[in-house]
């Protein structure tokens, strides 16, 4: 009635580092389960998104059933279930932020990229978000890319942020996940 | 826990400390409105309804959190809780649909009711409300998201009641929704408890929605004819052109043995009575050897003629009958009586689907051994051998599963395999397939499990068909020699259909009279005329004599035995064979003569689930064409030259008229009359068809069936101990291991009656499908 | 990389090692780090409890519920493992001050988190970032692993006979886990949905033990209140309101940042001095105090506010997380409510009928009515709403949304007013705000 059981060795659809991460992950806690919500950014960081792939062999990993970890995946906002772009660009337009002119440079981000909220760019390098706060509100307004920081941002400085992104992409040339 | 002493509006109440307010004040008749909270599912506190006012409490608080405390002073009504109350409605309306005219749940809805009561009528919303489309997740259940008012009720009656956990709450804030295990699809038991449970008209089912208004329905409340567990349950019956049709089946009653539960065939197998093959006239085997239809006064008066002849020619040795697992007690009563007195035969029998024979002799001279299926929601411990409840007797499985959740009762199982109610067990023990027959030996032993069920005080046992003739003795002996307290132990022996039990009580047995009574020391019964105290032939033993020629006639009411016994088609070519039953059936196929019955859901009497519950049915539907197999042999016995008021003690012999109770639906103007007709004296004269006056009957005659009339009638379960408490010995049962067949139906099966219900072959098909998607996972 | 601020009224106890490398172990114990855990281990938790009462230490969650009391609620003797539980889910809009704890003390809290465990009989702590600080969450794990090679954490801490294990976990994105309950059922990889109260935390909390949860900086305060002295410490703040307070001036101020102030700090004298006035020499219009939750003041509400949690409450609003946040007169106040209603809107977890709907409700007749399509009767429909989520949720983010939204509607119902009748927005920049 419940999903397949994976096999987690030899099916992995992580890499083996992650793996290797994962099985010490499930032993640090009291409680198993413990290690789902932390789990599944660190599956989401390396492939992209949670596919079904993903969540079936988090299910497995954690042992308790696939409806079991969409029911989690699906409360927290970080987590996502299609791809994003290479680089995530999460624009906080919280209160703080907003005052500061949040909005001007959300609106720069979808001019420069073309695209909108959880729009993706066609070569797949990036992704725009509207974000709540990012606990920045001191140096707003404030941007994430991925898990970087940018800070005390104005709509000028998004050209420059965004060359810099697309040069890290092209210097480590991997393919982009989508 | 010590009773406390609280004021709940100014009445002081008694409850035990740590006693829910909610409960506490329901008991009390003061009704708190709730969404989420439903007894016996884990606390959710989240639709804010139950609101009360505690004194020296800051804000209001929830009644289903709060539990009582001595010297409590609670408010439960003021004008402050009512606008609580509704706000709370108002802000769901903002989001929910108002389109309670196409709604399935309208007027039957809890929001619908407390939008009416606390008078939130005014809309404030202006804006537009979240929209998703309605989602089919498997024949049975739909769902409706803008419906949902997210009391995950259906979460919890499917995890924590069903321990299936097929539903989960995904997204979260006003994005939430209850999602089912696989991709939009359902992968469960489907028993449709989440669409029972919901408040609203979120969850539907497959079967009735857009059917009908729930006021336009008659609801009958009847017993199901599934499997042997007899849960109540009520039908919705809508008048047609066929006379009256039931478009839905549930358990609103929830007075029953079944308390909230209903399985998949309880609930959606209901429409095999509306199978367009159903029989609808008599068929008489014309000259060319084809059935063709005739009219029931034809067909009557030669399957008449044709019986006495062979009982003249042959005598009624020549003549076999076999009896029913699904149609009443009075019906199986009649035909026992009418196989021994009319066709002067004891060649009677049914299709076995457990050994309640050998469970009536191994408990006989000891009162108080046995289990009603109530009694397995409360035991202490409980030692389940051998069968699959989750699959065989879904209500069993429900009630031992809430016992283990609610009062952590102790659950043994040893068996041959593994099943699901495995997770519930305190201790599991395999057994080798064949080794049921040594398990009493074991249990004697000193193995761990055997030490942890013989330490049990209090102890229920339950076995099904594995075990049969000496083992069940056997096993019964091991248990009654825990000591004469009867709490000490009790059991209960697992057979297949609605009245497979009763069959048994009632004598289809070729050498039990009714009760278990032996032929040879008749008692009470020794009033029927013609007894012959000579054992009759077993069904295997009719069929050998068929096969050799020997058998001029076979009578088989509601029983597919050409199908249960791979019966080659020629074997019956030289008996006479009458067929009542609701379909052509294999059997029905070589009868000279099928007479169209009707179901257990369009008729009256009682039927006695596996563990000695009686119950009533009541009539629901009609259905033009086919008469009861009450009357169909009361009429028989007629066309025979009997003088049936010696078969069925009607009219001045009555003892009680039948004030509507069986009428069902059709109730009202007969009960205003029949009262009338008492009230004045006058006795209400039964018809020769009327079962309650054979129910009567088996009061009187029936060892154990003297049962609390008042009580049967009023829609109780009544408990009986046939063949037990009396104090006789019954001479050794008749056991060739071939007697039992058991049917070993799964949740969407029912014997042949199960193959003509399209709901339930759907789910089949639709389960059938998600496992082999999850085996190719 | 946050900018560090300071101002000469600034009284840094908590943020003393910021921006001086204590990141770094060594760095730490050179600044007198692991100092106050050892002093603890010699006294004994009876010594611990006393202490943290006698510093009128409150929570700095937002509650402001004394850390002391808190500690001593958790029974002796329990038959499952007690444990320790710091909240780094920073969540509140406004607020950023256990960002830079995080970032620039780790071992403070490090440190915090064991003396609370040998307070309560606690032997692992959980440090729980939101998943948003993944840096910062790498810095913690840096600092634990360092502690376990020095002997801090693990068996036989500091030569003692005491063991302590400190686990670190990520969020993944939701306000709502800030709530202590909802946070420990994330942590045991569940919808962070907050429990049922009673039973409270420190009797029934994570895996079903005797739990304390407190707040990051309560907790990276704990070593500083030991080695000052109760006493010592409460003497910074006002009364039953020791210490100091990282307040976090964000918004329409000259000079944002987070400062630490002492308890009662005046608030106008926070805007105007602390934080050099409204930025670009405007006028102020209103002020946040603490946190996007706790409702709007006025400038003449602010004249003589003591920054504590009794004044401030005193005034009707709350001094809940220290984050304010200042808005400037050509603010639009319907667009700073639609923009704080739907935070509300997006982090309610959904459990509980009011709060889902009610947030979703007046985000969507907000949007409506800032979008230049309200009616007059909107504002009380809205007020309406608003006031009867108020305690009726099942959790504190219900009051979350109604208090500031009653507030906006109470104290500048003529700037609600102004956009009836299809005016447009007196202040309009943006006609609609994308969906979150």
């Amino acid at each position: 009635m419940s999903g397949g059981n994976t096999n987690t060795e030899s099916m992995s659809v992580f890499s083996p580092r992650l793996a290797t991460r994962f099985d010490a992950l499930v032993k640090k806690y009291p409680v198993k389960r413990s290690a789902l919500v932390p789990m599944l950014l660190y599956a989401q960081d390396e492939v992209g998104y949670l596919s079904d792939a993903v969540i079936a062999e988090v299910a497995a990993r954690i042992g308790i059933s696939e409806l079991d970890v969409r029911n989690v995946a699906t409360y927290y906002s970080m987590l996502r279930f299609k791809p994003a772009g290479r680089y995530n660009i999460q624009v906080c337009t919280n209160i703080s932020c907003m005052l500061r002119g949040a909005y001007d440079l959300y609106e720069r981000f979808q001019e420069e990229l073309g695209i909108g909220h959880k729009g993706i760019t066609k070569d797949g390098v990036f992704s725009l978000e509207e974000v709540e706060c990012i606990g920045a509100c001191c140096w707003a307004p404030a941007i994430q890319v991925n898990y970087d920081f940018h800070d005390d941002l104005t709509p000028e400085h998004v050209p420059g942020i965004l060359k810099d992104y697309r040069g890290r992409e092209q210097a480590d040339g991997r393919p982009v996940h989508a | 826990m010590p009773d406390v002493t609280f004021t709940v509006d100014g009445k002081t109440l008694t409850a035990p400390a740590g006693t829910l307010l909610i409960d506490a004040c329901r008991k009390a008749g003061i009704e708190i409105p709730a969404f989420c909270y439903y007894p016996g599912l884990s606390l959710q506190a989240a639709c804010r309804m139950c609101v009360v006012r505690q004194e020296k409490v800051p804000k209001l608080q929830t009644a289903c959190t709060t539990t009582v405390a001595e010297g409590q002073v609670f408010v439960t009504e003021s004008p402050e809780i009512a606008q609580a109350r509704k706000a709370t409605i108002q802000l769901l309306l903002g989001n929910h649909p108002l389109d309670c005219p196409v709604c399935d749940a309208g007027g039957e809805c809890e929001l619908q009711d407390m939008t009416f009561k606390y008078g939130a009528g005014e809309s404030l919303y202006a804006e537009a409300k979240h929209h998703r489309d309605e989602q089919q997740w498997s024949p049975a259940v739909f769902y409706d998201r803008p419906r949902c008012i997210l009391c995950y009720r259906c979460v919890r009656i499917c995890g924590e009641g069903m321990d299936v956990w097929a539903l989960g709450v995904q997204n979260r804030g006003a994005s939430s929704v209850i999602a089912p295990n696989e991709d939009n699809q359902l992968d469960c038991e489907q028993c449709g408890m989440c669409i029972d449970v919901c408040p609203v008209g979120a969850l539907t089912s497959g079967s009735y929605r857009y059917k009908t208004r729930p006021w336009e329905m008659n609801h009958v409340s009847t017993v199901c004819t599934h499997c042997g567990d007899g849960c109540k349950v009520t039908l919705g019956v809508r008048q047609d052109n066929e006379g009256s049709e039931i478009v839905r089946a549930d358990n609103r009653d929830k007075s029953g043995i079944n308390g909230d539960f209903l399985c998949a065939k309880g609930r959606f197998g209901f429409d095999f009575v509306e199978n367009p093959e159903r029989l609808t006239k008599p068929l008489v085997r014309n000259a060319a050897g084809r059935l063709e239809p005739a009219t029931w006064d034809h067909a009557l008066r030669y399957a008449a003629g044709k019986l006495t002849e062979i009982r003249h020619a042959g005598g009624g040795a020549a003549i076999g009958v076999i009896g029913s697992n699904r149609t009443t007690n009075e019906e199986n009563y009649l035909l026992q009586k009418f196989a021994r007195t009319v066709l002067g035969t004891n060649n009677i029998d049914h299709v076995r689907s457990t050994d309640y024979a050998a469970f009536a002799r191994a408990l006989a001279g000891s009162p108080g051994a046995t289990a009603g299926l109530r009694e397995i929601g409360s035991a202490p411990a409980i030692l389940l051998i051998g069968g699959d409840p989750t699959n065989e007797h879904p209500l069993l499985a429900w009630h031992i599963r809430t016992n283990v959740r609610l009062n952590r009762a102790r659950l043994y199982i040893a068996n041959s395999r593994p099943i699901k109610l495995d997770r519930q067990a305190k201790a599991t023990q395999e057994i080798p397939a064949n080794g049921y027959n040594d398990l009493a030996a074991f249990l004697a032993g000193d193995s761990e499990f055997s030490k942890a069920v013989q330490a049990e005080a209090s102890l229920v046992v339950l076995f099904g068909e594995e075990f049969r003739g000496p083992a069940v003795e056997s096993l019964i002996a091991w248990g009654l020699k825990r000591g004469p307290n009867p709490d000490s132990v009790r059991f209960a022996c697992l057979g297949d259909y609605a009245n497979s039990r009763g069959a048994a009580d009632m004598g289809l047995l070729p050498d039990r009279l009714p009760g278990y009574v032996p032929l040879s020391s008749p008692g009470a019964f020794s009033e029927y005329p013609n007894l012959s105290t000579a054992p009759g032939m077993t069904l295997p033993s009719m069929l050998d004599a068929a096969r050799g020629g020997r058998l001029g006639a076979l009578l088989v009411v509601g029983a597919n035995p050409v199908l249960r016994f791979g019966v080659d088609p020629a074997v019956l070519k030289n008996s006479f064979v009458v067929v009542q039953d609701l379909f052509l059936t294999e059997t029905a196929a070589l009868a000279d003569v099928v007479f169209p019955a009707v179901s257990l859901y369009e008729k009256s009497g009682s039927v006695t689930n596996a563990f000695g519950d009686v119950q009533l049915v009541r009539k629901a539907a009609d259905r033009a064409g086919t008469k009861s197999d009450f009357e169909i042999l009361v009429r028989l016995a007629g066309g025979m030259g009997v003088d049936v008021s010696t078969l069925v003690p009607f009219g001045k012999r009555g003892t009680t008229g039948d004030l509507g109770q069986s009428r069902g639906a059709q109730t009202g103007e007969a009960d205003r009359h029949s009262i009338w007709l008492e009230a004045n004296g006058l006795e209400p004269k039964l018809s020769p068809f009327d079962p309650l006056a054979t129910l009567d009957e088996i009061i009187r005659l029936v060892p154990g069936y003297a049962l609390d009339r008042v009580n049967l009638v009023s829609g109780n379960d009544v408990r009986t101990e046939p063949g037990v408490a009396h104090g006789f010995v019954p001479a050794a049962a008749l056991t060739q291991p071939d007697l039992v067949t058991p049917s070993h139906d799964t949740l969407f099966t029912s014997g042949t009656v199960g193959r003509y219900s399209r709901g339930l072959t759907e789910l089949d098909r639709h389960q059938a499908l998600e496992m082999a998607e999850t085996a190719a996972d | 990389m946050p900018k560090l601020v300071s101002h000469p009224d600034e009284v840094k106890i908590v943020t003393q090692r910021f921006g001086q490398g204590a990141a770094h172990i060594d760095r730490y114990i050179e600044l007198g780090g692991y100092e106050a855990v050892k002093k603890c281990i010699a006294q004994g938790p009876e010594w611990i409890i006393n202490e943290m009462k006698a510093s009128n230490l409150r929570g700095r969650g937002g509650a402001g519920f004394s850390t002391g009391m808190k500690w001593s609620f958790v029974p002796k003797q329990s038959a499952k493992p007690k444990y320790v539980l710091v909240n780094g889910d920073e969540s509140e809009p406004g607020t950023c001050k256990d960002h830079l704890i995080f970032l620039h003390d780790p071992h403070a809290v490090i440190e915090g988190t064991i003396i609370a465990g040998l307070a309560i009989g606690a032997k692992t702590g959980f440090i729980y970032l939101r998943g948003e600080y993944r840096y910062l969450l790498e810095i913690v794990e840096k600092a634990v692993a360092d502690a376990y090679e020095r002997g801090f954490l693990g068996r036989n801490i500091f030569g003692s006979e005491n063991e302590f294990e400190i686990i670190t976990q990520s969020g993944a994105g939701a306000y709502e886990v800030g709530e202590e309950s909802a946070l420990m059922e994330s942590l045991e990889g569940k919808r962070g949905v907050p429990r049922i109260k009673p039973p409270f935390p420190a009797v029934v909390g994570l895996y079903g033990g005797p739990t304390i949860i407190n707040n990051a900086e309560t907790i990276a305060t704990v070593p500083h209140v030991i080695t000052m002295g109760a006493e010592a410490y409460s003497a910074v703040g006002t009364p039953r309101n020791g210490g100091t307070r990282l307040f976090g001036l964000s918004g329409h101020i000259a000079r944002p940042g987070v400062y630490e102030l002492p308890m009662g700090y005046n608030l106008k004298k926070m805007i105007y001095e602390v934080g050099g006035g409204v930025r670009g020499g405007r006028q102020l219009k209103a002020v946040v105090p603490g946190g996007s939750s706790t409702p709007v003041l006025l400038p003449e509400e602010i004249e003589t506010l003591g920054m504590d949690f009794d004044q401030v409450g005193k005034a009707g609003s709350m001094l809940g997380s220290g984050g304010v946040v200042v808005i400037d007169d050509q603010t639009c106040i319907v667009e700073f409510a639609l923009r704080t209603i739907s935070f509300y809107q997006h982090e309610s977890c959904g459990w509980c009928i009011p709060c889902r709907e009610g947030t979703d409700w007046l985000k969507k007749s907000l949007t409506r009515f800032h979008a230049g399509f309200g009616a007059a009767s909107d504002i009380d429909n809205m007020q309406y709403l608003a006031e009867n989520m108020l305690g009726r949720t099942f959790c504190p983010l219900g009051d979350a949304a109604a208090m500031p939204t009653i507030a906006f509607l109470k104290k500048f119902r003529k700037e609600f007013e102004d956009h009836l009748d299809g005016k447009p927005c007196p202040f309009a920049k943006h006609v609609e705000l994308a969906v979150v």
